[in-house]
C-alpha cells in the first residue's frame, strides 16, 4: 500500500471579526472567507473537488444543518459536502476531516471552512435550554470551566495575577492582527485586572468576546502545493481525542483526552521535546487561565509550572514559545470557527504569512483546539517542509 | 488507496413511534452492545468511532456529548461526529480507514422524532431568511415532488400507492420494522400525498463496525466490502432544481462504481412513495432488482439513522448471503438535496 498523500495548506481566509456582521447573510460571511482562501491560493470554485464545513451547535444561529442552504454560496453544488460538528473543537476537526480526504487520495484538493454568527441567535440561550433529567451547564460555558481554573489555582499555587497577564498578552497581540475581533488600544494590565469578576476568578477581560466570523482553508496534495503560488504549510500530524463529559475521576484541570491527543499529534510529526522544538503555539485559550493548564496538559510544561513560562514572558510574542500570537480566542471568537482559526493561524506562521504578529523563523506550529466538558480534542502540527517518511 | 475496507456488523433498534422511557443514551447504548457483541471487539479495540444526530431533534446543543456516554470513552477515544444522518458519519470512518490511521472504526447514529413535531422542526433546515419563515414542512415539500412526477407522467396514485404496500408487505420479515404489513393508504396528508405515501415518525439508532482488510476477514465471515462510495449535494432552492429527477445521486453513483455492473439489490433511503420513483430512474434501476426489501423508510424512519440503516441492511444481506453486488443510498435535505451512494459486495468463494 502507497502511503498517505502528503497535505499542504496553499490557500488561508478570514473574515474581520466583528461582534455582529449586520451587513451580510450567513452565505456572505462565509463566502467572504471561502473567497479570500481562494484568492491566496489563486484558484477558482472549479479547481475545488469538495467543501467540509464545521459550526458549533446549531441553535447559535438557530438554523438546523445550515450547510444545506449553504450549498450554492460554497460553490458545493455537483460535489461532496460533509458537515462536522464536534463542539468548540469543531474548527479543528472540520480541517482533520478535510485532511483526511487528500490524505487517502480520496480528492486532490478540498476547501474547508468555518464559521458562527453568533448575532443570529444568543450563545448563552443556547447553551442553556433545560433538559430533564440532565445537569444544566450553569450559565453558559463561563460558570462551567470557572471552578476548573480554581482548581487548578489550588493545585499549582500559581499567583492570582497569571491570568490577567495572559489577557494582556493576547489583546497586545491582536492588535498585530487584522483580523482579530478585539482592538483594544487603550488596554492596560491595572485595566485588565480591575474589571468586573464574572464567574471567580475569571474576570470580563479574561473572557472571550462573541463574534461573528468565519474561516477558510484550501488543502492539497504535493502536486497541488507545487502549483501554488505561495509557499504551502504542510501537515505532520493531525489527532482528536474525546472523553465523557462527567464521571468519577475525572481531571478537568488537565483531561487525559487532551494529554494522548497531543502526544499522538507530536509523535506522528516526530517531535520529542515540544518545548524546544515547536516554534508558535496557537492554542484554545476562552478564558486567560487556560494558557498555563494547556501549557502543561499539551506538554510545554512539567505539572504545576506552565504559570511560570506565562509569568516569565516566555509565552509573549517574542518569547522562545510564542502563544497565540494572533491575539487567539480572548480577541476573536466565532465560535465554530475558534478552532480552525488556530489551526490557520499556526499554517500562517510556518508560511512566514500571519505579518505583524510573525513570529521570526516560526517553521513547526501547532493548532490546538478543545470543546464541550473539556473533553473534546483536535490538533495539528504544520510545518514549513513536506513531512519525511 | 489500495485499502479494502468493509462493514462487518450492524445493529438497530426496534423502531417506536415512542420511547418517552429512555434517554439518548439508554437507546444508544444496547444497540453499540449488540455490534460489539458480533464481532467480539470491545470500545477499547476499535481505532475510530464517528456517530451522526441533530441537535434540532434533540432540542438542545451539543446533544451528541451525552450520547458519547453510550459509548464508553475512556480511556479517550479517537472520535468524531457529524450533524448528519449517520450515512455521512460512515464515509467520514471510510475515509479515516482508507488513511491507514486505523484498521477498524465503530459507526453510530440515532433521532427521536417523538418529543416534538418533525415536520415542523424540519423546516428550520431551510433557507433561513427566504423559506424558513413560511414554515413550509417536509410533507408539503415531498407533495411538491409527487405532484411534479404526476404532472410529468412519470407516477400517479396507484404507482405510489404500490411502492407503498410492496414496502410494507416486505417490512413484515424485518422484525424492527415500525410499520409492518398493509397499511390503509388513507386519506391525502397533503395532496397527492397520502398517509400511506409517508413514512412513520419514530425513534430509533443503527450502529456498524467498518474495518479494513484482513481484518475485516477475521471480524466476519462474508464482509461486506465497500466498493466505492460518493456523495454531492445540490442547490437548495427548490425552484431551481428539477424535482423529477436527482443528478446528485446519479453523479454519486457513477463516482462509486455503480454503473459498473449490475447490483441485485437496492436500499434507498427514500422516506416518500414519490421518492422512490426519482431514485429509481436516477439510478436506472429496473425490475430485476431487489428493492427496499427491508421495508425502507417507509416502515420504518428515524430521522439521522434512516439513511445508515440503508448501508447496514445492504451490508447485512452480504453477510446473510442473500446478496452478493448491493446499492445503499442515502438522503439529506428537503427533498433529495443531497444523496450518497455506496456499493457493497461479497466475496463470490465465501459460502
Amino acid at each position: 500500500m502507497p502511503g498517505k498523500e502528503p497535505v499542504a495548506v496553499v490557500g488561508i481566509g478570514q473574515t474581520k471579526h466583528v461582534a455582529a456582521r449586520r451587513d451580510v447573510s450567513i452565505a456572505g460571511l462565509v463566502r467572504e472567507a471561502a473567497l479570500r482562501a481562494l484568492e491566496d491560493a489563486e484558484l477558482t470554485w472549479a479547481d475545488i473537488d469538495a467543501v467540509v464545513i464545521g459550526k458549533a451547535p446549531d441553535f447559535f444561529e438557530g438554523v438546523m444543518m445550515p450547510e444545506l442552504y449553504l450549498a450554492d454560496a460554497l460553490g458545493a453544488v455537483g460535489k461532496p459536502m460533509i458537515r462536522v460538528h464536534t463542539a468548540g473543537s469543531v474548527g479543528g476537526s472540520t480541517a482533520l476531516v478535510a485532511a483526511n480526504l487528500v490524505s487517502a487520495r480520496v480528492h486532490r484538493t478540498v476547501l474547508t471552512l468555518a464559521f458562527e454568527k453568533q448575532s443570529e441567535s444568543n450563545a448563552m440561550w443556547g447553551l442553556s435550554l433545560p433538559v430533564p433529567f440532565q445537569q444544566p451547564l450553569l450559565a453558559g460555558a463561563g460558570g462551567f470551566f470557572a471552578p476548573h481554573v480554581r482548581a487548578y489555582m489550588r493545585r499549582t499555587g500559581a499567583p492570582d495575577t497569571i491570568g490577567s497577564l495572559v489577557a494582556y498578552k493576547d489583546r497586545r497581540n491582536a492588535l498585530k492582527n487584522p483580523y482579530a475581533h478585539l482592538h483594544e488600544h487603550d488596554l492596560t494590565l491595572e485595566k485588565v485586572q480591575a474589571s468586573p469578576m464574572l464567574w471567580d476568578p475569571i474576570r470580563y477581560s479574561e473572557t472571550c468576546p462573541s463574534s461573528d466570523g468565519a474561516c477558510a482553508m484550501v488543502l492539497t496534495d504535493r502536486a497541488g502545493a507545487d502549483r501554488a503560488p505561495r509557499p504551502a504549510a504542510w501537515v505532520h500530524g493531525g489527532a482528536m481525542r474525546s472523553e465523557p463529559t462527567l464521571f468519577a475521576g475525572k481531571d478537568f484541570v488537565s483531561p487525559r483526552a487532551g494529554r494522548d491527543c497531543a502526544a499522538d499529534v507530536f509523535r506522528q510529526a516526530g517531535v520529542t521535546d515540544p518545548r524546544r522544538e515547536i516554534d508558535a503555539v496557537e492554542m484554545y485559550v476562552p478564558f486567560s487561565w487556560y494558557e498555563p493548564m494547556w501549557l502543561e496538559n499539551l506538554g510545554f510544561a512539567e505539572e504545576g509550572e506552565g504559570w511560570k513560562l506565562t509569568e516569565s514572558g516566555v509565552t509573549e510574542l517574542d518569547g522562545d514559545l510564542p502563544v497565540n500570537p494572533s491575539g487567539g480566542v480572548l480577541s476573536t471568537n466565532p465560535i465554530g470557527a475558534s478552532g480552525m482559526i488556530r489551526f490557520a493561524e499556526a499554517a500562517l506562521q510556518v508560511r512566514g504569512d500571519a505579518g505583524a504578529h510573525q513570529v521570526e523563523g516560526a517553521r513547526r506550529a501547532l493548532g490546538h483546539a478543545y470543546g464541550g466538558g473539556a473533553q473534546f480534542f483536535a490538533m495539528w502540527v504544520v510545518g514549513d517542509t513536506p513531512p519525511t517518511g | 488507496m489500495s485499502r479494502d475496507v468493509a462493514i462487518v456488523a450492524f445493529a438497530q433498534s426496534d423502531h417506536r413511534r415512542h420511547t418517552d422511557d429512555l434517554s439518548e443514551v439508554e437507546m444508544v447504548m444496547p444497540v453499540l452492545h449488540e455490534v460489539q457483541r458480533q464481532t467480539g471487539l470491545k470500545a477499547a479495540d476499535i481505532g475510530f468511532t464517528c456517530s451522526g444526530s441533530s441537535d434540532y431533534l434533540a432540542g438542545r446543543a451539543f446533544s451528541f456529548t451525552m450520547a458519547l456516554d453510550g459509548v464508553g470513552a475512556w480511556p479517550p477515544i479517537s472520535e468524531s461526529h457529524v450533524e448528519a444522518d449517520g450515512a455521512w458519519a460512515l464515509y467520514e470512518a471510510w475515509v479515516k480507514l482508507l488513511t491507514g490511521e486505523a484498521d477498524t472504526a465503530l459507526v453510530y447514529s440515532y433521532g427521536k422524532s417523538s418529543p416534538g413535531s418533525v415536520r415542523d422542526v424540519l423546516t428550520r433546515q431551510l433557507d433561513p431568511y427566504y423559506l424558513a419563515p413560511l414554515w413550509p414542512d417536509s410533507v408539503a415539500l415531498a407533495a411538491l415532488q409527487a405532484q411534479a412526477l404526476i404532472d410529468a407522467g412519470e407516477t400517479d396514485e396507484p404507482a405510489l400507492a404500490a411502492i407503498a404496500a410492496r414496502s410494507r408487505e416486505d417490512a413484515r420479515t424485518n422484525p424492527h420494522a415500525q410499520l409492518p404489513g398493509a397499511r390503509p393508504q388513507g386519506g391525502y396528508a397533503v395532496q397527492p400525498l397520502r398517509t400511506g405515501d409517508c413514512p412513520p415518525v419514530g425513534d430509533g439508532v443503527a450502529a456498524v463496525i467498518l474495518a479494513a482488510g484482513d481484518r475485516a476477514r477475521e471480524l466476519c465471515e462474508r464482509p461486506a466490502w465497500i466498493r466505492g462510495m460518493d456523495h454531492r449535494i445540490e442547490a437548495h432552492s427548490l425552484g431551481v432544481r428539477d424535482l423529477t429527477d436527482s443528478p446528485s445521486t446519479r453523479l454519486a453513483a457513477e463516482r462509486a462504481g455503480a454503473f459498473e455492473r449490475p447490483v441485485d439489490t437496492a436500499e434507498l433511503h427514500a422516506p416518500f412513495t414519490s421518492q422512490e420513483v426519482v431514485l429509481r430512474k436516477a439510478l436506472g434501476l429496473d425490475d430485476s432488482v431487489t428493492v427496499n426489501p427491508s421495508g425502507g423508510a417507509l416502515a420504518a424512519n428515524p430521522v439521522m439513522a434512516a439513511g445508515l440503516i440503508r448501508l447496514g441492511e445492504a451490508a447485512a444481506r452480504i453477510h446473510r448471503g442473500e446478496s452478493d453486488r448491493a446499492l445503499a443510498h442515502a438522503t439529506s435535505g428537503p427533498c433529495l438535496q443531497q444523496n450518497l451512494v455506496a456499493v457493497l459486495e461479497g466475496e463470490t468463494h465465501a459460502r
